[in-house]
């Protein structure tokens, strides 16, 4: 299983690519792969305000619909408009064209409280 | 069960070597999926697949009175079955409401086999038993069969493959016994997928061979092993009924529009009269099938239907079709809306989105 070594990771199987104060959110590749087929994503609006583990977004696979959470304090300043056309964008690159939001954080160093690749990787055993 | 853990099928290891995502059905621990649930159910439509269907149950009832007092339990006619045939039908609590929906098999003059849904065979049999007729006797054998449906266009080239090209297979709705390198097959030539198909039943201890043969000599047809993902979605393209999300004890088989599986001719059954009622008087609900008008969220069970600002019902089978690309469902509306036609409106996570009622079966072959 894919855990690239430059992201943060929540306990919900987000990923988190820090970009000056913006910080782009996916989900992570065992999540995709736990989720299997997506067919849906439903994306936050831009301006919106984020709390950290507050739900987010939707992604919906075949089988079932799962909540996605903001990993940190922010703002909505941009998703990621090719989900709308191909979902399945998150099961083929879920670190690259498959990012679903960004945000700007209100507090960076949130993320320092986020897991490393190595604990991430950790906890999915 | 209590402690002892899921219960497995003899083909857990096979699922687990390929990797299957296993999960909780039930008392069972099954494959969902193995290759992607989109991929198995176009496999299923374009050449064929095979499922697991171990977990089934299988009942035997007979003796010289099994027809007759099948004949009162169940909503079908078995009067009509010849020998090496079957029939869909109910089995009722006294409310008309359904306890199970299984095949019925008679298998020789006063032999029948019930194949049974997995969640339900403990309770199906609790319930045939205290209802025993004279002469009559059940046996639960769930746990001596293995099973498989094998479904699809290139059906036909598989079992041939395995039986002989020169066996001639059951029609419709007919079952035989067959031999394939010396193990014993059952044959049926039904399925829950809409396509030509079988579930094919066996010892137990053969489970894995049989499935290894299957998928050997499926091979060079694009053969896919299924899982309850794929099954889920193939059947509701059909709007075949999932006992437990479409069917359960609180409504009946009219209501369900299946009424084609209730012979009201027959004088005595259980909730004969509950059914008659309800054939005359109509249902205060009906389950009818939609497709959501534009592309977005897939429907899912329990999200509420609305018309014109009024609530009619609730999704009880929702998901998006991989054969058509679009959400599809089955709900139980008030029937004055059940109209094929009907504009309705899904509610999905606050947003009300638009859907049409249509006719069953939402697809069909072209």
């Amino acid at each position: 299983m894919n855990v690239p070594d430059d992201l943060y990771y929540t306990e919900s199987h987000e990923w988190v690519r820090v970009e000056g104060e913006n910080a782009r959110v996916g989900i992570t590749d065992h999540a995709q792969a736990e989720l299997t087929d997506v067919v849906y994503v439903e994306l936050p609006k831009v301006g919106a305000a984020a709390e950290a583990k507050g739900q987010i977004a939707v992604v919906e696979s075949v089988k079932a619909a799962s909540d996605i959470y903001a990993p940190v304090k922010g703002t909505v300043v941009d998703v990621n408009k090719a989900l709308e056309g191909n979902p399945a964008l998150i099961n083929t690159d879920p670190f690259g064209e498959g990012w679903i939001f960004m945000l700007k954080m209100d507090a960076p160093e949130q993320v320092k409280q986020l897991k490393d690749a190595a604990g991430y990787r950790a906890a999915i055993g | 069960m209590t402690g002892a853990g899921p219960k497995k099928t003899p083909l857990y290891d096979e699922h687990v070597r390929l990797g299957a995502k296993m999960i909780p059905f039930g008392d069972w621990i099954m494959p969902v999926q193995y290759s992607g649930i989109i991929d198995e159910h176009l496999a299923v439509r374009k050449n064929v697949g095979v499922f697991d269907i171990s977990h089934m149950g299988q009942l035997i009832a007979r003796g010289p009175r099994a027809g007759a007092w099948l004949n009162e339990m169940l909503t079908n006619n078995i009067d009509k079955l010849e020998i090496g045939t079957g029939q869909y039908t109910f089995l009722l609590n006294e409310r008309g409401g359904i306890i199970d929906d299984l095949i019925v098999y008679r298998t020789a003059p006063e032999t029948f086999l019930l194949v049974v849904n997995a969640s339900r065979t403990d309770e199906d049999f609790a319930w045939l038993q205290k209802h025993l007729g004279d002469n009559a006797e059940l046996e639960n054998r769930s746990a001596d069969f293995g099973g498989l449906a094998i479904q699809g266009p290139r059906m036909i080239e598989l079992l041939q493959a395995m039986v002989g090209k020169e066996a001639e297979l059951p029609a419709r709705n007919q079952i035989r016994d067959f031999d394939s390198a010396g193990i014993k097959l059952t044959i049926a030539r039904t399925g829950y997928t809409g396509e030509d198909g079988v579930e094919v039943f066996f010892a137990a201890k053969d489970a894995a061979k049989v499935w290894n043969e299957v998928l050997a000599k499926g091979k060079e047809l694009g053969i896919r092993p299924c899982g309850l993902g794929a099954r889920d979605t193939l059947r509701l393209e059909m709007c075949y009924p999932l006992n437990g999300s479409d069917l359960s004890p609180d409504h009946n088989p009219i209501e369900a529009g299946l009424g084609f599986f209730v012979d009201l001719k027959k004088p005595k059954f259980v909730g004969r009269e509950v059914l008659a009622d309800a054939k005359e008087k109509g249902t205060p609900n009906r389950l009818v099938a939609f497709r959501m008008k534009s592309k977005g969220p897939p429907p899912r069970p329990h999200y509420s239907v609305w018309r014109d600002s009024e609530r009619i019902g609730e999704v009880t089978s929702g998901s998006l079709s991989p054969s058509l690309n679009e959400g599809i469902g089955m709900a139980y509306v008030a029937a004055v809306h059940a109209k094929v036609g009907t504009e309705i409106e899904i509610e999905i996570r606050d947003r009300k989105l638009p859907a049409i009622i249509e006719k069953k079966p939402l697809y069909k072959k072209s």
